[in-house]
C-alpha cells in the first residue's frame, strides 16, 4: 500500500486557487466543508475549533474559526488577511488563498489571485449576479486568473433549480463578455448540506457536470505559465572559486517564460550582449531543457558581464524595454497614491526608482465603469496609470505573461509594499 | 491530461523554494540559516545547497541550543556541517540564563522553549544578521497560515500581523530600514506531508530519532515525553520503556513522542497518511492557550 501510495503521491500537480467572499455567502463554510469532507482536518484542529465555538457560546461547530488564525479576526469573526490552506486528495495538491471578501479587502483579494491558477467566485442562489460578484470578476480578470469556477451556491433555497441555475448561469455569461477569463466553469452547490461539493448532489439529478471538487482535480493547467517568450531574469551569479570549479560562473534565476535549450542564442539586456547557452545546470546535472517556473542556472559560452537585474532572452524574440510604462495599479496603502510622487519599484529581479506621471482614470469595481473625474487614488482602488522609471524595465503585457509583466511599488520612507501593477496591452511609449 | 511542461507539486515547491533562497542571499548583506536539527530545517539546508551549487552555502547556519538536546540531533548537526563545508554558529540559551537574559521556567512543566526567543534576539543581534531563513510552514498552525515567506521585524524582532506587507506574485520585497531584520519561510507552501515525500524523493539523511527505537519514556496528559536528567516527574508518572520515534524534534521538554514501529521513510508516510492528529498536536507549547504560536510570533519566535 505505501509504496502505491508514494508512487502516486510523487506524480500529483499543484493547483493554487482563491476563494472570496463575505461573512454571509457561506464561503467558511465552503471550504470547511472542501477540507472535512476530504478528510484534511485533523482531530486535535477540530477538538481546538470545538473548544473555541462552546467557549463563544456558538450552538454549532463554527468551521470559520478554522480559516480566522489571528486572535483580532477571532475576536471580530471576520478574516482580515490572506490565509493560506492546504489539502490534498490522491490526484492534486490544492493551495487556497482563503481572501475577505469585502471592498475594503480588495488589496487583499488582488494579493490572493496574483498566484492563482483557479478563481472560486461564489453566487447566492437567491441574489443572482451582484456588486460583490461584479467586484471578485473583475479582480480575477484584472490578474488573469486562468480558470474561473462559479460556484451557485445555497441551491437548497432555491429548491434546487435548475430554472433558477440557469438564470443566473445566463445572467452571468452577458456580464462576463466585458471581461478577459480564459475559462469558466459553472457549478450549482449548497455548501452546508454538501451538494456537489465532494460528493454529486442527489437533489440536482439535472446537473451532469463534475462536482466542485472534480472540477478542482481536472482543470487543466500545464499551460498556465507563458511558454512561447524565452526570459530568463538573473536572480544570483553562482562563483564557487573553488578548486574544481575554479572558472565556473552560472547565472541563476527561475525561468519567467518560454522554454530555454542549450545552444540558444540569447541577448543579454540591458547590454544587449549576445552569447549562447553552454549548459542549464542543476544540483543533480545539466538538463536538455528548462521552461516557466523552474529554477536552474545557466553557463553561457562567452564570458561576458551579467548581473542581477539582467534579463537573458532568446535573440529573436525580444520584450518590451522602455522607462515609460502603462499599468493598471492597485493601491494597497492608507496614504494615498501621489502624482508626480517618487517610488521604489521592484520588476522581476530588477530594482528602479519610478514617478507617478499620469492618472489616467480610475475603475469602479463594482460596475466597471471608467471614473474620470475623481483622480485621487486611495487604498483598494484600481487606477490606470503611467509611470516613467530611471532605468528601462524589460517586460511583457500582463496579460501575455503574469511575471514579466507584474511590478511593485514601494514608499521609500517606510519600505513598504504601497502598490501594485499591470502592465497593460496597448502599445507602450 | 499533462502537458510535456507540467511540473509534479514537488518539483514546483522544490523551484519556489529555491527562488525564495536565492533571493535572501541577493537581496540582504548578511542572512542565516536557522538550523535546529529536525526535518524541516534539514531539508531546508538541503534546498539551500541545491541553489548554490557548485559553490557552498553563502550563509552560516545558526543552532539556537536550549541545551536540552536529543544527543543524535547533535551527532547529526556536526556531520552535516562537515559534509556541507558550511559555518555554523551555536547560539547557547545556557549562556542567555547565565548572563542574566533570562530566568529558567520553574516547575514541572518547565521548557527552555520560550526563552529561546531571547537568545535568537540576542545572536541576530550580534552578528548583525538581517535575514533568519527558518523552516516553518503555514500548514503548522493557523497563525502561521498568514505568514508572509517575508515576514518583516521592527528593532525589537518583533511580528506585527496586523500590519503586514502585501506579498503579491513571486516579487519579494526585502527593503528595511537600520537595525530591523527578516524572518524568512521559504517552504512556506509545503505541507508535513511534502516535507516527507520529498526527504524520500530525495533520499535525504536524517537523525536516527526519527525512526524507531526503543526509549524511556512517560506520559504527561496524554504525551509521550522522553526520559532526560532535567526532566522531573509528576505525582502517578513513571517511566516506562516504549517503542517510540519523533515526528519533530525541539527541544526534550516539550517534543512528543508517537508510539510507532516505523523504521523506513516509507513506513512513516504510511504512518502520516492514516493519522488524524497534526504533528504540533503533540508539542505542549502549542496548547498553552488558543493563540499560543502568534503570541510567541510577536514577541519574536522562530
Amino acid at each position: 500500500m505505501t509504496e502505491f501510495s508514494s508512487k502516486g503521491y510523487l506524480d500529483m500537480e499543484l493547483l493554487r486557487f482563491t476563494t472570496a467572499g463575505s461573512v454571509d455567502d457561506g464561503k467558511s463554510t465552503l471550504i470547511g466543508r472542501l477540507l472535512y469532507d476530504s478528510k484534511s482536518i485533523f482531530e486535535d484542529q477540530l477538538e481546538a475549533v470545538k473548544r473555541a465555538s462552546i467557549r463563544r457560546g456558538n450552538e454549532h461547530i463554527d468551521l470559520a474559526l478554522l480559516t480566522d488564525g489571528l486572535r483580532a479576526e477571532r475576536e471580530q469573526g471576520i478574516t482580515i488577511d490572506v490565509a493560506y490552506r492546504y489539502f490534498a486528495t490522491p490526484k492534486r495538491k490544492f493551495i487556497i488563498a482563503d481572501t475577505p471578501g469585502h471592498i475594503q479587502y480588495t488589496r487583499n483579494m488582488v494579493t490572493g489571485a496574483s498566484t492563482a491558477n483557479a478563481a472560486i467566485i461564489l453566487i447566492d442562489g437567491r441574489n443572482g449576479v451582484t456588486e460583490q460578484t461584479c467586484r471578485h470578476s473583475y479582480i480575477a480578470s484584472l490578474l488573469q486568473i486562468p480558470h474561473v469556477i462559479i460556484c451557485i451556491n445555497k441551491m437548497d433555497l432555491v429548491g434546487y433549480s435548475q430554472e433558477r441555475y440557469e438564470q443566473i448561469k445566463e445572467e452571468f455569461g452577458i456580464f462576463a463578455r466585458m471581461l478577459d477569463i480564459r475559462e469558466i466553469t459553472y457549478v450549482p452547490i449548497s455548501a452546508l448540506y454538501g451538494d456537489n461539493v465532494v460528493d454529486s448532489s442527489i437533489n440536482m439529478p439535472w446537473y451532469n457536470g463534475g462536482t466542485l471538487l472534480q472540477v478542482l482535480e481536472n482543470i487543466g493547467i500545464g499551460n498556465d505559465h507563458n511558454l512561447v517568450d524565452p526570459r530568463f531574469p538573473v536572480q544570483h551569479v553562482i562563483r564557487p572559486l573553488s578548486d574544481e570549479y575554479h572558472d565556473y560562473r552560472g547565472y541563476a534565476g527561475r525561468v519567467a517564460g518560454g522554454v530555454f535549450f542549450p545552444g540558444d542564442k540569447i541577448t543579454v539586456l540591458p547590454s544587449m550582449l549576445t552569447s549562447k547557452i553552454k549548459s542549464i545546470d542543476v544540483y543533480e546535472g545539466t538538463l536538455d531543457e528548462a521552461w516557466a517556473p523552474m529554477s536552474v542556472a545557466f553557463s553561457l559560452e562567452d564570458d561576458i558581464d551579467i548581473s542581477r537585474g539582467d534579463m537573458i532572452v532568446k535573440e529573436d524574440n525580444m520584450p518590451m524595454v522602455s522607462q515609460d510604462i502603462e499599468i493598471m495599479m492597485c493601491w494597497m496603502n492608507e496614504k494615498p497614491m501621489q502624482l508626480n510622487g517618487k517610488y521604489a519599484v521592484k520588476h522581476t529581479t530588477r530594482d528602479v526608482r519610478c514617478i507617478i506621471k499620469e492618472i489616467s482614470y480610475k475603475v469602479n469595481v463594482n460596475t466597471l465603469e471608467k471614473v474620470y473625474d475623481d483622480k485621487q487614488v486611495s487604498l483598494n482602488d484600481i487606477a490606470c496609470v503611467k509611470i516613467r522609471t530611471t532605468k528601462p524595465l524589460f517586460f511583457d503585457p500582463y496579460n501575455r505573461n503574469r511575471r514579466t509583466g507584474a511590478l511593485i511599488i514601494i514608499d521609500e520612507a517606510s519600505n513598504n509594499t504601497v502598490g501594485v501593477g499591470m502592465v497593460t496591452d496597448r502599445p507602450q511609449a | 491530461m499533462k502537458s510535456k511542461f507540467s511540473l509534479t507539486h514537488l518539483e514546483e515547491l522544490e523551484y519556489e523554494s529555491i527562488y525564495v533562497i536565492r533571493e535572501v542571499a541577493a537581496q540582504f548583506e548578511r542572512p542565516v540559516l536557522l538550523f535546529s536539527g529536525g526535518k524541516d530545517s534539514i531539508v531546508m539546508t538541503h534546498l539551500a545547497m541545491k541553489a548554490f551549487w557548485p559553490a557552498r552555502l553563502p550563509f552560516p547556519l545558526l543552532h539556537i541550543d536550549t541545551g536540552h538536546n536529543f544527543e543524535e540531533t547533535l551527532v547529526y548537526r556536526d556531520n552535516l556541517v562537515k559534509k556541507l563545508g558550511a559555518t555554523l554558529i551555536v547560539g547557547s540559551v545556557q549562556e542567555s540564563i547565565n548572563n542574566g537574559r533570562v530566568v529558567e521556567e520553574k516547575g514541572v512543566n518547565a521548557s527552555r522553549n520560550i526563552l529561546q526567543t531571547t537568545t535568537l534576539l540576542d545572536t541576530i543581534e550580534k552578528y548583525k544578521f538581517d535575514a533568519a531563513m527558518g523552516g516553518g510552514r503555514r500548514d503548522e498552525e493557523k497563525a502561521r497560515a498568514k505568514e508572509r515567506f517575508f515576514s518583516h521585524r521592527d528593532e525589537f524582532g518583533q511580528w506585527d500581523p496586523k500590519n503586514q506587507r502585501p506579498e503579491l506574485w513571486n516579487i519579494f520585497n526585502g527593503r528595511k530600514n537600520p537595525g530591523e531584520h527578516f524572518r524568512v519561510f521559504p517552504i512556506s507552501n509545503w505541507t508535513e506531508m511534502d516535507v516527507w515525500q520529498y526527504i524520500l524523493k530525495e533520499n535525504i539523511e536524517l537523525p536516527s530519532i526519527y525512526f524507531t527505537h526503543q526509549r524511556e519514556v512517560f506520559n504527561r496528559d496524554g504525551v509521550w515525553l522522553a526520559k532526560a536528567p532535567f526532566m522531573k516527574l509528576k505525582d502517578g508518572e513513571k517511566y516506562e520503556t516504549r517503542t517510540v520515534r519523533c515526528r519533530t524534534i525541539g527541544d526534550i521538554s516539550c517534543t512528543g513522542l508517537t508510539l510507532s514501529a516505523a523504521n523506513s521513510l516509507e513506513e512513516i508516510i504510511g504512518e502520516i497518511a492514516a493519522t488524524r492528529v497534526t504533528e504540533r498536536g503533540g508539542r505542549a507549547d502549542d496548547m498553552r492557550s488558543e493563540a499560543a504560536m502568534e503570541d510567541r510570533k510577536k514577541e519574536g519566535y522562530f
